[in-house]
């Protein structure tokens, strides 16, 4: 079945079967493999990207289901070589140690921040509860995030993606 | 798991999607959040031959508040609830429910309709709509009918919901402004489904309640108001007295699941906790 759709605003068709998810639909029909796939039933996070602005779950969601859809993946939050904001404030907090989570914990507080600049630290944990780090403990990750704020304030939703 | 193979089918009208349904009755699923729907997929507990997607539907996503109550449409998401700050002053008791849903990314795709089909006994909106005795509004090809959610939800993952109806809204009665309520949950983990959680409100006169409802979630087998426990409110002042004999009596009514995440016994407990918390919770 085909499906259009536009990932870090370009535009890609699609030939899918309708049970493909989008996450394994980026992953392996388009190459886009910076998206993780873990525990495929809606726990863990790791597959979270964006669609239409709004952080998803792309295991939850099929790529039929995306048709139409603007869909913004971690790949598209550095420019070239320079890293966005999220990513140079996990670097610095060392907000990763495996990284399987760091791309679905980037696209959640990259969604949570463009739209909620000022969130809070009980505000950016109640989000990243729907994410799970079996590493870092978390702290670097919130760390990361609150110092990322910055970024946001100045320049809204146009930070990176 | 990956999904099983099913036929994928998105009308651009309600009429159409019934038609679907009844076409392929009892192999065909509707869609439309999938936060519920894709997960049973991928565990294989469900095989439907056909997936009728709602996306393309028009309106069900309309939240409207009047002197006739609150309904949500079948589209309406959480976040789309969690929006709408008048909604919190017509409804603060689902509101509170509703923030308990799930996490941010489910929020942002789950919906009312997907909720009350999927019927999960741990879930908060199918406990709201049994404690506030809301009807739900099915549409099938030969028309519509409203049901009670007190007989909607017959057990886990369970409802009366013909293979060929669809959900298209929720209608909550009227809310009282001095109505007091409290809602309770607990959870191991932030965004988990429940072991147990308790809904309740009742109206105050002359220092007394009366109307109480207590409806609970994940502890019982079927979703319904504990109206043993409603009865040891009403007409009484919500003391703590009467807040520890409606949790026993809460406790003592249930019938709670044991399972791999909490003992029947545990459960019990924990109602009558959170019958305890949510009371106290109105009373303040």
């Amino acid at each position: 079945m085909k499906a259009s759709f536009t990932v870090n605003g370009k535009r890609y068709e699609v030939d899918v079967e309708p049970r493909m998810t989008l996450a394994d639909c980026l992953r392996h029909s388009l190459g886009l493999t910076g998206t993780h796939v873990g525990c495929e039933h809606g726990v863990c996070g790791a597959c979270t990207v964006m669609v239409d602005g709004s952080a998803v779950r792309s295991c939850l969601m099929l790529a039929v289901q995306a048709d139409g859809a603007a869909v913004q993946t971690v790949e598209g939050l550095a420019h070239g070589d320079t890293l966005a904001p999220l990513q140079t404030a996990f670097r610095k907090h060392h907000a990763l140690q495996c990284g399987f989570c760091t791309p679905g914990m980037l696209m959640t507080a990259h969604a949570l921040l463009s739209v909620e600049p000022n969130a809070d630290a009980p505000r950016i944990r109640e989000v990243l509860s729907g994410n799970l780090c079996r590493c870092t403990g978390y702290l670097g990750i919130v760390d990361a995030v609150l110092e990322a704020r910055d970024a946001y304030r100045k320049s809204g939703a146009g930070v990176g993606g | 798991m990956k999904l099983p193979v099913f036929d994928y089918a998105a009308p651009d009208t309600l009429a159409e999607a019934v038609a679907l349904l009844a076409a392929h009755a009892g192999e065909a699923r509707p869609l439309a959040g999938g936060q519920s729907l894709i997960p049973i997929l991928a565990f294989r507990l469900a095989a439907p031959s056909l997936l009728v997607d709602l996306r393309k539907l028009p309106g069900l996503d309309t939240i409207s508040i009047s002197g006739t109550g609150v309904s949500l449409g079948a589209k309406v998401r959480w976040c789309d609830i969690e929006a709408d700050s008048k909604l919190r002053a017509a409804h603060p008791l689902l509101a509170a429910a509703v923030a308990q849903i799930g996490h941010y990314q489910i929020r942002n795709r789950g919906t009312v309709g997907g909720s009350l089909a999927h019927a999960d006994l741990a879930a908060e909106l199918p406990g709201i709509a049994v404690t506030c005795d809301a009807e739900i509004i099915a549409v099938s090809a030969a028309g519509s009918r409203i049901l009670k959610a007190g007989d909607f939800f017959l057990g886990p993952l369970m409802t009366a919901l013909g293979a060929d109806e669809l959900i298209v809204e929720l209608r909550l009665p009227p809310w009282r402004v001095e109505r007091r309520w409290g809602f309770e949950e607990f959870a191991r983990q932030r965004g988990g489904f429940a072991m147990a959680g308790v809904a309740l409100f009742y109206d105050e006169h002359n220092g007394l309640a009366r109307n109480t409802h207590i409806g609970v979630i994940g502890a019982s087998s079927r979703l319904q108001r504990i109206t043993i426990a409603e009865a040891v409110v009403n007409g009484r002042v919500v003391d703590e007295q009467t807040i520890v004999a409606a949790a026993q009596a809460a406790a003592a009514a249930v019938d709670p699941v044991d399972d791999v995440d909490a003992s029947a016994a545990y459960r019990r407990a924990l109602v009558a906790t959170l019958v305890e918390r949510a009371l106290r919770r109105a009373a303040a």
